[in-house]
């Protein structure tokens, strides 16, 4: 693997060096156990005060901001369920006008916008396209738990493939109701816009520290930049709230969810799955409810994915091309 | 119009289309964020400003957006944070926008969006039909209808002021009629700077903006427990806005000289009338000079143009229409399945006129949809009907399509 380009950042090495100060406060009322909160806390933690932040509509939208009980000290705004990226392109393109023409005081201000795997990976995915091809300062973050946690638990396009939702019920004709793969959401962004200096994928709580530092690194280099987190979620994972932390760290483990950098072109996996030995899928699917009525078959399929994700595929866990280069056959 | 002597208020005279107009408008007022998408026939504004940015007339972010959605999603966010900002669309285009314009009002977001009146699919069709804005007309915003592009350029400045206003802080929807005004040429008179300076304030959101020096919450779940008395605070400032209205007017005419005898809408020809027209935008030209040829003929006739849809000017528009024995309400536009199956401003009038103790009998004309055009004899043929009703005739449905092959 070649030398991921040189990023001018504090890293923050341990859990002792994080700011004391904390921009996502009481005043929500997310669940026992919610991943989702650990990435608000953790991105606002690192990126400081001098934040603006939007919200799309979602989870960490409807649980995060009663109205007259905010949870942020920074700056907030809600907005619609598909404008994460468009959001955080109107507020930066303002910021830099308004610099520009003397009309506020010049300094950094980081811009992050946050939206969930529904607004994110499904209707808003034209608009964070469109925000990754400017030249703004942005953040984009997608908080990934797999459903539409606030509206009944609902199938996304980021479901994982077999699990039960109030959209995808196992029933006595069809068992599998949800037949989608996962969409592969940050590798289709880091592929199709070149110009897009950072994608990461990450984890609020595992390994520690990584998610904080991957917000440093993606303020710190500046234009558009995208992560995309992995939220184990006890309401519509079906789990105990005090497993959240294990069943992410299966997740990662298990190489179903792969963790990863894409700096400048260059993939630099955080979590390497291909050289460690994977936990078996089986330990991640059996501790959640929302697989209880999947059989040893549809365990198999799914492992079988996640070993061709590792082992075929022509950059492992990223981009399902295989086989090499091969010339026209006809 | 003493100040008209004091600073120069005119620049220069130019055959401008409506759009090229409304983007001159936009350069004057110094707009900060400009989010663009394509659809026709709004767009020339589009090409119009990315040209002015391009030559260095205007220092603006200029993004061209992936959709109308996120086109007035950029807008609204810019403005939150303290730019002054524009965009627009037409037709369906105008609706793929939707959500996006409800919140901006909701926000109370003073956006200025110009929409070049479109039909809406399907099937496509690019001429002019009012619908596209009227969908707007519940939602809390700010809407006019320009006839000149000279109206449509001075509206920009007028609106943005009016829009801006700490009393009003809402979206403002600038239409024109798709073709027969954002693609006509006429000659403009261009405002210099200095005067639209003196004209149009800073825009300052105060206690609102989205910054880190005021790290507020915008929008936040209200539910049932507040969201009533925020609609109502929507509607205070609707009503707040008839005052800033009135204002924005006087000062425009005290720098500009004597432009508008009022605010709401334009008489012609009605200081003796019996019998008059209404309708808003482009209608006016065939109308009026359908008007002027029926005063030769020795008819008592009018025409009403209705600039200003909301806020309606309810208690302005029944004193005017009070006058007359009969009126004629022209829609180009539909509202399907509607009480009477008539057209949006036929509603809209008849409820206004309701209140009176003797009310004018009221015609209604759904025509020039799709940009059929709407001819000098269509025009005479609405006031004929609009005579007979005058005359107590009842032999005239309520609603007559006009120029419609049946």
């Amino acid at each position: 693997m070649a030398e991921t380009t040189f990023i001018p950042f504090e890293k923050v090495k341990t859990v002792r060096d994080t700011p004391l100060e904390e921009m996502y406060t009481s005043g929500h009322r997310t669940c026992q156990g919610c991943e989702s909160a650990m990435v608000m806390r953790h991105f606002s933690k690192a990126a400081g005060p001098r934040t603006i932040a939007t919200g799309s509509t979602g989870c960490m939208y409807v649980a995060n901001t009663s109205y007259m009980t905010t949870p942020w000290i920074i700056p907030w705004m809600h907005t619609q369920l598909g404008a994460g990226g468009s959001s955080a392109v109107g507020t930066s393109a303002a910021l830099r006008a308004l610099m520009r023409k003397g009309k506020i005081a010049e300094e950094k201000i980081n811009v992050i916008a946050f939206c969930g795997d529904l607004g994110g990976g499904d209707m808003g995915l034209s608009g964070i396209s469109a925000a990754l091809q400017t030249d703004y300062d942005l953040l984009i973050i997608l908080y990934d738990n797999e459903s539409a946690a606030n509206t009944d638990i609902q199938a996304t396009g980021m479901t994982t493939y077999g699990a039960q939702t109030t959209f995808t019920p196992p029933g006595t004709k069809h068992r599998i109701m949800q037949h989608r793969w996962k969409k592969n959401v940050a590798p289709m962004l880091a592929v199709g816009h070149p110009t897009c200096r950072y994608v990461a994928t990450a984890s609020a709580t595992y390994p520690p520290l990584d998610f904080h530092n991957k917000v440093r690194k993606a303020l710190s280099i500046g234009g558009p930049t995208f992560i995309h987190t992995f939220d184990p979620c006890p309401k519509g994972w079906d789990y105990h709230p005090q497993y959240s932390r294990e069943i992410g760290e299966l997740g990662i483990k298990s190489g179903i969810f792969p963790l990863y950098e894409i700096i400048d072109g260059t993939v630099s996996y955080s979590y390497d799955a291909r050289k460690r030995a994977r936990t078996p899928v089986r330990e991640y699917l059996v501790k959640q409810g929302r697989f209880a009525h999947i059989i040893d078959e549809d365990i198999d399929y799914i492992q079988s994915m996640v070993d061709s994700m590792w082992n075929e595929w022509e950059i492992p866990g990223v981009a399902p091309f295989k086989g090499g280069l091969e010339p026209a056959k006809n | 119009m003493a100040l008209a002597q004091e600073i120069q208020v005119w620049d220069r005279e130019e055959l401008l289309t409506g759009c090229q107009a409304v983007a001159q408008a936009v350069r004057l007022a110094d707009v900060d964020v400009i989010s663009a998408y394509p659809i026709r026939p709004y767009t020339e504004v589009m090409d119009s400003l990315s040209k002015i940015i391009a030559d260095g007339q205007l220092d603006a972010e200029y993004i061209i957006a992936d959709s109308e959605h996120s086109q007035f999603e950029i807008a609204k966010h810019a403005s939150a944070v303290g730019a002054r900002s524009f965009a627009g669309s037409s037709g369906t285009g105008w609706m793929y926008g939707f959500e996006a314009l409800v919140v901006a009002a909701t926000d109370r977001l003073p956006v200025l969006f110009l929409v070049g009146n479109r039909a809406l699919d399907d099937p496509g069709a690019f001429g002019v039909e009012h619908n596209d804005a009227l969908a707007i007309r519940d939602m809390g915003w700010l809407i006019m209808w320009a006839t000149t592009a000279q109206e449509a350029l001075e509206h920009v400045l007028i609106g943005y002021r009016i829009a801006e206003d700490k009393r009003v802080r809402m979206p403002m929807a600038l239409a024109m009629d798709g073709a027969f005004l954002t693609h006509s040429q006429h000659m403009v008179k261009l405002p210099t700077g200095d005067a639209v300076r003196r004209y149009l304030p800073p825009y300052d959101l105060g206690e609102r903006r989205l910054h880190p020096d005021n790290p507020i919450s915008i929008a936040p779940q209200v539910n049932e427990d507040w969201v009533m008395e925020l609609r109502r605070q929507n509607w205070e400032a609707a009503r707040r806005a008839k005052q800033v209205i009135a204002e924005a007017y006087q000062e425009f005419n005290g720098i500009f000289g004597p432009r508008y005898a009022a605010p709401y809408f334009t008489e012609y020809l009605t200081d003796d009338a019996d019998t008059v027209l209404v309708g808003m935008g482009t209608v006016a030209m065939p109308a009026r000079t359908a008007a002027r040829r029926l005063r030769d003929q020795g008819h008592k006739v009018g025409y009403v143009n209705l600039r200003w849809f909301r806020p309606f000017p309810s208690e302005e528009l029944r004193a005017c229409l009070e006058r007359f024995k009969a009126v004629g309400v022209i829609d180009r536009d539909f509202a399907h399945g509607s009480p009477d199956s008539g057209g949006v401003l036929l509603h809209e009038i008849r409820s206004c006129l309701y209140p009176l103790r003797e009310r004018p009998a009221v015609r209604n004309f759904i025509t020039g949809l799709g940009g059929r055009d709407i001819s000098i004899g269509d025009c005479s043929r609405m006031f004929e009907i609009a005579m007979r009703a005058r005359d107590g005739d009842t032999a005239d449905e309520l609603v007559t399509w006009i120029g419609v092959r049946e």
